[in-house]
């Protein structure tokens, strides 16, 4: 009757603690039918009723010791039956308001002494015993027989059971009675809700086979496909598991309309809904319902499906009745009952039959079988496997959904943290996920604080709890035993039994839920608070092992373990600082962890592990044990070290200087977190420079060379991100890492160490010196080698990497004479952000020699560059944009290709309402390349290039005003735009252009000057801003361009003059 | 008196340089120190005057709780055991300041050496299931809804053994009990 309880029973909310029977009508019915079974089982069988339970049955009943008569030993309010066990205890007690009960005999009893009492009591007996086979059968046995397929017979049941105790038979066949009872109740259940019901399995299977004969065949057809995600069909007709059929489902079907997404639907009796995605069964997730209920599939359809909608009128549904009278046949109760049941409830009644006849048939080795076995199967009984395929779907969907959170919080508009994340996210693994905590408001602060970009970063799901105790392994009832030893034993025992815990195969998950599930976490915490150091030591070596699992370290956290782990850390046993910290870097994966470890000052305690001597030729035995703290230290901090504020917590707490020491130490163990947590923390700036300063750039390039691939990566990691600053650039240099850095490209099966090593490629090579000195190594060459088959993150780095060597002229030949112009160009159809923007600059830089541009133009490559303005990241555009312009420079008429860039014009001129610096700037210069085409300048002007320019004159930023008034000075040179460019206003933030500091800004102001000094009307806008004494300052300088711009407007301002004095002198 | 004690100090040093010499974790003054206090607590226990070889198990058992908060009998009868290596039911100065070396200071080979003598109740250098059955009795807690509270306690054993029992001889030798203290340092002094 487990089963039922848990499945079918209505529980209120609180389920999983003692939650109360809701009093539903189901309910009674299923109490009503309980409470008869306990009734007559004393006088129907006899023998079994005597059988003494495993567990007594325990609850607080309403009944006094007056309600007793005969048979019982009657003192004060206390009350023990006559009866009694072998060993001569009472098999019923009570002492008020407790009675406690151990034999079907006894309950038959008192069932009958409560009277009128009786259904109370025996709803109070099954709200406090919700697992009453285990408690009367004992787990082991409940177990077995439970596991067991319902095909077995008695006698191999029997068998399965005998070495469990001598009354096997009596368990055996009391477990029959109880399974019986399980499914007429269940049954019951069904039929209950099959009287409610509004649809039936045959309406909904007519309605199927019409829309697959007159849907699917023929031209017209309104569906792609119709199926059952299940073929098997239950007696009453369903397709849907049992305890779906609780529910009220039917079946579930997979619908591929014509033109939208393929529909997941349930059919119930309530109605047809669609729903989270029912695939296969077993899946809990699926059978949520996601949309409204609809009366049949044909108008779920009609609200999903346009084109179904469209075309279900036009056909002639030969076959079909028309909807009214389907209507009236999907709508009849009684008829459902009749029709869906009488296939079970005659099997149940055969089955019946079968149960009274057992003692025959238990001769005989009956072959009768029980119940259809999927029935049973599927109630709860997932098996490990399987839930372990559901657990990491669920893992997946949560993290789908965090990083769904992720973005809506890009969105929320922090511009500087992407970018900052675009380096991030180059790093091995997807970029973090993160989830707001909706718990505390603060949190969601600390939320935005994380930085980590590793993959190994897990979130915090919601987990499913195995929902029956049945199933389940033999080291799950061993670690059971066990922590019932561990509960109850002094510390001897406790010892012993730490001991034997140890030798489970900690690593499996079974065994760590295993540990969860029958309490044992608890008891592991609470003996870190006890003083017995052996204790201690048990209880970590323990759970640093389970703490693998992501479940265990919720749970650790959630009990307040972390804070007692934290707290041993200050501990004089070294051993236990050890554990200690080892455990915390296996339980701080996560980040509400980390924030704990840091609230309870554990970031403090451990940088202070930190302090020992790692390089000493000879250690004593004690500075051995003082290294090996040391390093579990510094994998604890290297877990931390995935947040933020524990970054800076380790700076203030002086750490810095001890993981500096520590990197001098010569073994590998000791480095990999050590450089772990440097490579970590070098995201953040102080890092970076403390780094540099401390001298630690030596050691990271000196286990450049280890024979670690991942010390290796690490290593390399902390270059990449420490080379954003030129003279750790130039220190790489001087300590000989590039070397080293370039023999790394060969390992390059290993990605997570390519991606590390192209990063810090990357990051050195933007130093000239560096680019020079990698040549020695043939660098290049192996890089564009790299620039197919491999995965993004690496190809981010690479095409970095390319895109900088690009920068010397050599190099650009190289690049093309190993086809790596190709496999650029190939790379702008990706999506990757990051990946593009490092593309673009590459085929930028590679487009600057002219039998690059050639292949490029071969290839189409300016297209594909061009349709990159479209990407909605502004990085993405600005970058397409620069690299546009040597595109257009060196093509071989570029105004032919511009222009059969079918709209690509009027793309270009409408990102001018950008809002981003970066991107008008890029655009401008583009625009001042492609206006030095006549026809393609004339397009321009159509698209109103003009005042979109004049409108960006106000702008203060130097580098968009240079390539402004670039743009400027070249559109100037078609039809009426000088003069329009004065009307728009643009003249006079031109002028003022002439105050800034930046040359280069004079130089591309003055030539546009001089283009808009040929209207006559921008003359006297220009004399009136005062342009003629810095223009004359500027004839001053030793740029010839510069000088003839200047000289030329000056020349133009003053022929006015002279004209217009001429036209006063003479008229 | 002053006398007295003037010669009583020549003998104690000149004492503690020959023990020293065999309690190799204690030095000279460490030694000397012992020896005073093995005389206080034997002046202790010379109630009725008559002079004795040592301490004498009673007198024993009560540093043993007092200075080392040991409570069970078993254990206490054990650690007299081996302390006392001549079986003369005292521990002599001798015995006291050696056996006091391993307890405090010993090596952990010696130390597996003392803890299996302790555990090994009839010295027939075998833990059997019986003494280890003994030894743990007190070792849970008894629970009144429990069937037999010697289940657990023999439940116990058997985990025991099946862990450390290497040779599968339904015994603990002490080559086992070596091995599985070398493996796991937390089962050296409990069994």
């Amino acid at each position: 009757m487990g089963l039922s309880l848990t499945r079918a029973a209505q529980w209120t909310p609180a389920s999983s603690g003692t939650g109360k029977l809701e009093s539903t009508p189901m309910n009674e019915s299923l109490l009503k039918e309980i409470l008869s079974f306990a009734e007559q089982f004393g006088s129907q069988h006899p023998q079994e009723a005597l059988h003494v339970f495993q567990e007594p049955l325990q609850w607080s009943t309403t009944l006094m010791a007056s309600d007793f008569k005969t048979d019982y030993d009657i003192s004060d309010s206390d009350v023990q039956s006559n009866e009694r066990d072998s060993e001569g205890l009472p098999l019923l007690q009570l002492s008020p308001p407790t009675v406690s009960v151990r034999s079907f005999s006894q309950l038959s009893k008192l069932v009958h002494l409560a009277e009128d009492k009786k259904v109370e009591e025996v709803q109070a007996c099954l709200e406090e015993n919700r697992y009453p086979v285990v408690k009367i059968l004992g787990s082991i046995v409940a177990s077995i027989l439970q596991g067991e397929d319902t095909d077995t017979d008695v006698l191999s049941l029997v068998d399965k059971v005998k070495d469990q105790g001598k009354d096997s038979e009596v368990k055996v066949k009391l477990f029959l009675f109880l399974r019986n009872l399980d499914n007429k109740l269940l049954s019951k259940c069904l039929e209950e809700i099959a009287g409610k019901i509004r649809l039936d399995p045959t309406a909904v299977k007519n309605e199927v086979d019409s829309l697959k004969q007159s849907s699917i065949e023929g031209e017209k057809r309104v569906l792609k496909s119709i199926q059952y995600t299940s073929d098997y069909i239950f007696s009453n007709g369903c397709r849907a598991p049992p305890w779906r059929q609780v529910h009220g489902e039917m079946c579930y079907l997979v619908i591929e309309p014509c033109d939208t997404e393929t529909l997941c639907v349930t059919c119930s009796t309530a109605g047809v809904f669609l729903n989270g995605g029912v695939k296969q069964e077993g899946e809990e997730s699926g059978y949520e319902r996601t949309s409204d209920v609809h009366r049949d599939l044909r108008t779920l359809l009609k609200s999903r499906s346009p084109h179904f909608a469209e075309n279900i009128n036009t056909q002639d549904f030969a076959v079909q009745e028309p909807p009214s009278t389907q209507k009236v046949q999907h709508v009849e109760p009684v008829d459902a009952e009749e029709r869906g049941q009488p296939q079970s409830s005659y099997e149940q009644r055969e089955k019946n039959v079968n149960e009274n006849a057992r003692q025959s048939l238990y001769k005989t080795g009956g072959e009768k079988k029980y119940e259809p076995c999927p029935r049973w199967r599927n109630l709860g009984l997932t098996s490990p496997c399987g839930e372990a395929e559901e657990k990491k779907r669920s893992k997946s969907s949560g993290e789908e959904k965090s990083d769904g959170i992720q973005k809506r919080k890009r969105g929320a508009g922090a511009k500087g943290k992407m970018k900052a994340e675009f380096s991030a996210s180059s790093l091995p693994g997807r970029p973090s996920s993160q989830k707001i905590k909706t718990s505390a408001g603060s949190m969601s602060l600390d939320a935005f604080s994380e930085s980590s970009s590793e993959s190994e970063e897990e979130e915090e799901q919601p987990e499913r709890r195995q929902e029956s105790n049945t199933d389940l392994p033999s080291e799950y009832w061993q670690i059971q035993k066990l922590v019932k030893y561990l509960k109850g034993g002094d510390q001897t025992a406790t010892v012993l039994t730490l001991c034997a815990m140890m030798d489970f195969n900690l690593m499996q998950e079974t065994c760590q839920l295993a540990i969860r599930d029958v309490g044992g976490l608890e008891v592991l915490i609470n003996l870190l608070d006890t003083d017995e150091v052996k204790c201690k030591i048990g209880s970590l070596k323990i759970l640093r092992k389970i703490s693998h699992n992501v479940q265990i370290r919720r749970a650790i956290v959630d009990m307040g373990g972390l804070q007692s782990i934290v707290r041993i850390l200050d501990s004089p046993v070294k051993d236990l600082k050890a554990l200690a910290a080892e455990t915390i870097s296996n339980v701080a994966r996560f980040r509400r962890a980390r924030r704990t470890v840091r609230q309870y000052g554990g970031i403090k305690k451990l940088v202070k592990l930190l302090d020992c001597v790692p390089n000493l030729a000879s250690l004593s035995a004690n500075q051995e044990k003082d290294v090996e703290v040391a390093r579990c230290g510094a994998l604890a901090l290297w877990s931390c070290s995935k947040s933020t504020k524990n970054k800076e917590a380790i700076r203030k707490a002086v750490g810095i200087p001890l993981l500096g020491r520590l990197l001098q130490s010569p073994h590998e163990n000791m480095l990999i977190p050590v450089v772990g947590t440097l490579q970590e923390c070098a995201s953040e700036e102080s890092y970076r420079i403390a780094i540099q300063t401390e001298g630690m750039i030596k050691d990271l390039v000196k286990n450049l060379s280890s024979d670690n691939d991942e010390l290796q990566m690490h290593c390399a990691s902390a270059i990449f991100k420490c080379a954003e600053g030129k003279q750790t650039r130039d220190l790489v240099r001087e300590y000989k890492g590039l070397q080293p850095l370039a023999s790394l490209l060969s390992k390059a099966s290993n990605k997570q160490l390519l991606a590390a090593a192209t990063g810090a490629i990357w990051k050195c090579s933007i130093s000239m010196e560096n680019v020079a000195k990698f040549q020695e190594y043939k660098a290049l060459e192996t890089l564009v080698g790299l620039l197919t088959n491999q995965p993004e993150e690496v190809l981010v780095n690479v095409v970095g990497a390319v895109g900088e060597f690009a920068r010397i002229p050599a190099n650009k030949a190289i690049i093309r004479k190993c086809g790596g112009i190709k496999s650029l160009v190939n790379l702008l159809t990706g999506t990757n952000q990051a990946l593009l923007v490092n593309v673009t600059n590459a085929v930028g830089a590679c487009a600057t020699d002219m039998d690059n541009m050639a292949i490029i133009d071969q290839l189409d490559g300016v297209r594909l560059v061009w349709s990159l303005l479209k990407n909605p990241s502004a990085e993405v555009q600005s970058s397409a944009a620069w690299a546009l312009c040597p595109c257009i420079n060196n093509a071989k008429d570029a105004g032919e290709m511009v222009r059969s860039l079918v709209g690509g014009l009027e793309l270009i001129v409408n990102l001018l309402k950008s809002t981003n610096n970066e991107v008008l700037a890029s655009i401008c210069a583009a625009i001042a390349k492609i206006a030095k085409d006549k026809e393609n300048l004339a397009v321009l002007t159509d698209h109103g290039v003009v005042p979109l320019l004049a409108k960006q004159t106000n702008t203060t930023d130097d580098r968009l005003r240079r390539h402004l008034a670039e743009a400027i000075g070249h559109c100037c040179m078609w039809g009426s735009n000088k003069a329009s460019f004065g009307d728009a206003g643009a003249v006079a933030p031109l002028v003022r252009y002439l105050k800034s500091k930046d040359k280069e800004v004079h130089q591309s102001t003055a030539m546009a000057l001089y283009q808009l000094s040929k209207d006559p009307n921008n003359c006297i806008t220009m004399h009136e801003k005062g342009v003629v004494k810095p223009l004359i300052h500027l004839m001053g300088s030793d740029e010839e361009m510069l000088q003839e711009a200047a000289a030329g407007c000056v020349r133009n301002i003053r022929l006015l003059a002279q004209a217009n004095r001429n036209a006063v002198l003479f008229n | 008196m002053s006398e007295m004690s003037a010669m009583n100090r020549k003998v104690i040093q000149t004492l503690a340089e020959t023990i020293s010499k065999h309690a190799e974790h204690f030095n000279k003054t460490e030694v000397e120190f012992l020896i005073r206090e093995f005389n206080v607590l034997l002046g202790e226990q010379t109630v009725s005057g008559r002079a004795v070889p040592g301490l004498d198990r009673g007198t024993f058992r009560s540093i043993l709780h007092n200075i080392f908060g040991m409570t069970d009998d078993m254990i206490m009868d054990g650690v007299f055991r081996t302390f006392d290596k001549d079986n003369d039911s005292f521990v002599s100065m001798k015995e006291w300041v050696e056996g006091l070396s391993v307890f405090l200071r010993g090596t952990l080979e010696e130390q597996i050496k003392y803890c299996f003598h302790v555990y090994d109740l009839n010295g027939d250098n075998y833990v059997s299931r019986e003494e280890m059955f003994h030894m743990l009795k007190n070792s849970l807690i008894r629970q009144p809804t429990e069937e037999d509270p010697d289940e657990g306690i023999k439940d116990l054993v058997e985990i025991t053994l099946k862990k450390m029992d290497y040779d599968h001889d339904g015994r603990l030798s002490f080559t086992d009990f070596e091995k599985s203290v070398r493996e796991e340092n937390l089962l050296l002094d409990i069994d």
